[in-house]
């Protein structure tokens, strides 16, 4: 949570010109989903998937959802 | 998959069957799991397995006749192994005979056993141990029968003794000593009697003369018991034969008298049990095993000698000899395939969690990586004695997955998605020579060629139309391997619907192929059409007149999917020959050759294996290669293999430096395809078709396009999630590098791009994707 959060303050929405802070976001895959935190922007509803959580956990999650 | 088929298949992998030794002994002793254990120092493990079979293991380790030699695959090399000096090192360590415990319900059956020689001392545990109630008849005053004439020193007496002792004390046996059986009056009982007390009889009175004796049991011309070899079963239908008495005086055995004891007591007892006598015994005594055991390349060396043949085999001489057993078991195909070997197991094993897989409803389908990963080259097929091909198992597998709903979408999607850009319109074209309103032939070059190597399918064309009457057309497009590869029937006949309607505007001209798996599918799916190689119209109409290159020392890897195509291995190496060069041959080539990764989408179901295939296939020669598929040059020289396709040798300028270059990546074969396209229009039609140019410009340094193949993400699709950020604004930004990050998902998979806006375009530093859906 800790690299998160350092990352959410490097990122900002460069539409709306403020910091992402974490927020509610689902993700899905074949028919299964579910809420996960992830830097979010307030206004525009924005979000950033940073490159070690999809290349790492979300790859892991894609995978097991695949084999089920 | 249906059952039958399972088991069929199941049925054609042999590495579970017994060893030759373990079957051609009667008792079936595991005599690799004897070896194997003294190969351990585990002498106590080697006994419990001679043990288990074989109830006087003191005995027998001492006189055995070793019928278990006849089925030794060492025998074919030098001589069979020293079974029973193994076998008798493990009895050595044998402490004082124990008192068994079991406890067994007695059965209210009797069963008279006639005869204390080995067969009848063993149909009389065996039945004892089954519940029944024994009366052993004696003739005279001890057990062993004809064991006693064995020297003393050959069999002390004392082991006798020793193996003797669970009869004494077995509370179900009952031994009656010094009471001959026969007919005459002075036979108490007689014969006669106890067939009619007991429920059964086993009769084991060694060889001698049985017609004195006055049975009334049916004899053949010579005068022996006439015994049924299956069931032991005389005449009588309650009395069973067996031993020395059905073997006579010169083919005397004591193991295979053990065995009759075992066999008579299981008749016996399926007699009692009202069961068919005859069902399921095809496995009882010695029988031919239908493992395969390979035993080219092992060196003779001879038996090790004892040192002290009264003491037998001491543990060194026993380790040596344990070692010289080559423990039989089959693995060819797992011995030549990499993609076998790495599931650690073998095709019997696998049919079954490929059959499991399928059968699963709810819960984690464990296999489907494995399904997914077989280059479906049909090696397997080749050097399996059975023939078992498990890419036919895989590919069924792949289809009814697909057809289920059940593929994993990562898989294959990014290959599938390579194939619709084959087949649509920035690649398909069909046409006439220049000239002519038919042809007699038609280019088919292949969607990988064009993609890796365009340069060369041009030349190809034009060498054909210079060389060839009567109009030569252009068919660009994909055979749809790639979908049948990835168990899409569908869309295969789809494509292959396509095709064969393009060949038939042209007029049903005969298919020249320049890739060979082209020539494959359509040979076998699209049998009316005439299909030939390039390879062969080269032979035939003599080769370019370019085609020259310095002589080089070649190894040919020969493409997995010509394997069956004798006559075109023939025309590589006899181009090969001609142009002046070197051929050695690998030692799986020709019908047993190899995949070069890319068969079956190995590449893209499982790349690390992938990688394994290609690395294990170019350490086996240190020279260059020679290759005839495009994927095979593009996969080898990616890991550094120097390989010639042999189009660089016939068309090749600088093709020293060739054979070192690395294929194009994805995004730039699409490129090359597109390409090839237009220059043809326009070079051979004369057409004018602008290329077509990306909205935005974009600047990849080459980290980055190398990341960017890596985790096959297309040029294009970066294009995509920036022109969609730049429209929309929906971008981020990384105050601490100032670029800016933006996402997409143009179909199925969402790409991120990092990058920073530049004068002339747009700076391309970083993408990575996923397929899980961000919404709310």
């Amino acid at each position: 949570m800790n690299k998160e959060n350092k990352q959410q303050i490097n990122i900002i929405c460069d539409k709306c010109g403020i910091p992402l802070t974490p927020g509610k976001v689902t993700l899905s895959y074949l028919g299964s989903s579910f809420p996960v935190e992830l830097p979010k922007c307030s206004q525009c509803g924005l979000v950033f998937i940073p490159e070690e959580l999809a290349r790492g956990k979300m790859d892991q999650v894609e995978k097991a959802l695949e084999d089920k | 998959m249906d059952q039958n088929l399972l088991r069929q298949r199941e049925a054609k992998c042999v590495q579970e069957e017994p060893p030759g030794c373990t079957t051609a002994c009667p008792v079936h002793v595991d005599v690799r799991g004897i070896v194997d254990a003294i190969r351990k120092n585990d002498y106590k493990t080697g006994l419990l397995l001679f043990n288990k079979v074989v109830p006087f293991p003191r005995i027998i380790s001492r006189i055995c006749d070793q019928v278990c030699q006849k089925g030794c695959k060492r025998k074919e090399i030098d001589e069979a192994i020293a079974v029973n000096a193994l076998e008798r090192i493990c009895v050595d360590n044998m402490g004082e005979p124990k008192a068994s415990s079991m406890a067994i319900k007695a059965k209210k059956d009797r069963v008279a056993v006639i005869g204390g020689g080995l067969s009848g001392l063993t149909a009389a545990l065996e039945l004892a141990k089954k519940g029944y109630l024994v009366v052993l008849y004696e003739a005279t005053d001890r057990l062993g029968g004809s064991l006693w004439h064995t020297p003393e020193e050959k069999l002390p007496r004392r082991l006798i003794e020793d193996d003797f002792i669970q009869l004494k004390n077995n509370p179900f046996i009952e031994i009656i000593y010094n009471t001959p059986i026969s007919n005459d009056r002075s036979s108490n009982p007689a014969f006669d009697s106890i067939c009619a007390d007991f429920s059964a009889v086993y009769l084991g009175i060694g060889s001698k003369e049985v017609l004195s004796l006055n049975l009334g049991l049916d004899v053949d011309q010579e005068g022996k018991v006439v015994i049924d070899p299956l069931t032991l079963q005389t005449s009588h239908p309650k009395v069973f034969a067996g031993g020395s008495l059905y073997l006579g005086e010169k083919g005397k055995s004591p193991i295979t008298s053990i065995s009759h004891g075992k066999i008579a007591a299981n008749s016996i007892d399926r007699l009692l049990q009202k069961a068919s006598l005859t069902a399921n015994r095809d496995k009882e005594g010695s029988y031919p095993t239908l493992l395969y055991t390979n035993v080219k390349g092992i060196e003779p060396q001879e038996a090790v000698k004892c040192s002290d043949p009264i003491k037998g085999y001491n543990r060194e001489e026993a380790l040596k000899e344990a070692q010289r057993c080559i423990m039989c078991e089959c693995l060819e195909c797992v011995k030549v395939c990499e993609y076998l070997a790495h599931y650690r197991s073998y095709p019997k094993r696998y049919v079954r969690e490929v059959y499991n897989n399928l059968s699963i409803v709810m819960g984690i389908h464990h296999a489907n990586k494995m399904i997914n990963s077989c280059s479906l080259c049909g090696l397997c097929e080749e050097v399996c004695p059975n023939g078992l091909n498990m890419g036919e198992i895989c590919q069924e597998a792949r289809r009814i997955m697909v057809k289920r709903g059940k593929m994993p979408p990562s898989a294959y999607d990014f290959a599938l998605r390579d194939m619709a850009f084959s087949t649509g319109e920035k690649f398909v074209l069909n046409k006439h020579q220049p000239g002519f309103n038919v042809s007699r032939m038609v280019f088919f070059p292949g969607c990988q060629l064009s993609g890796s190597s365009p340069q060369y399918v041009r030349k190809i064309y034009k060498y054909l139309c210079e060389k060839i009457d009567g109009g030569v057309g252009l068919s660009l497009g994909c055979c749809g391997a790639p979908a049948d590869w990835a168990g899409q029937e569908e869309l295969f006949s789809e494509n292959l619907e396509n095709i064969k309607s393009r060949w038939l505007e042209l007029g049903k001209p005969k298919i020249i192929t320049a890739c060979p798996t082209c020539f494959k599918i359509f040979k076998e799916r699209l049998p009316q059409a005439e299909v030939d190689y390039i390879w062969r119209i080269f032979e035939q109409y003599g080769l370019p007149p370019m085609a020259k290159s310095e002589p080089r020392k070649l190894v040919i890897h020969d493409a997995c999917t010509t394997r069956h195509e004798d006559c075109l291995h023939e025309s590589i190496r006899n181009i090969l020959l001609k142009l002046g060069h070197q051929i050695e041959e690998l030692e799986n080539s020709r019908q047993t050759t190899g995949c070069c990764g890319y068969g079956g989408l190995m590449m893209f179901a499982n790349r690390e294996l992938a990688q394994q295939v290609v690395d294990r296939r170019i350490k086996e020669n240190q020279a260059d290669y020679l290759v005839y598929c495009a994927m095979c040059r593009d996969n080898f020289v990616a890991q550094g293999k120097k390989t010639y396709h042999l189009l660089d040798l016939i068309f090749g300028e600088n093709e020293q430096d060739r054979a070192r270059q690395l294929g194009p990546d994805f995004s730039q074969r699409h490129e090359n395809r597109a390409r090839c396209k237009i220059a043809f229009l326009k070079e051979i039609w004369g057409e004018n078709v602008a290329e077509e140019k990306m909205d935005i410009k974009l600047i990849i340094p080459e980290e980055a396009r190398r990341i960017l193949d890596d985790r096959r993400i297309l040029i294009e699709d970066v294009a995509k999630v920036i022109q969609y950020a730049e429209e929309t604004g929906n971008r981020l930004k990384d105050t601490l590098t100032g670029r800016y990050i933006a996402y997409f998902k143009p179909v199925a998979v969402t790409y991120w791009v990092e990058y920073s806006p530049q004068e002339e375009g747009f700076l391309v530093h970083n993408a990575y994707s996923h397929r899980l859906e961000i919404s709310g």
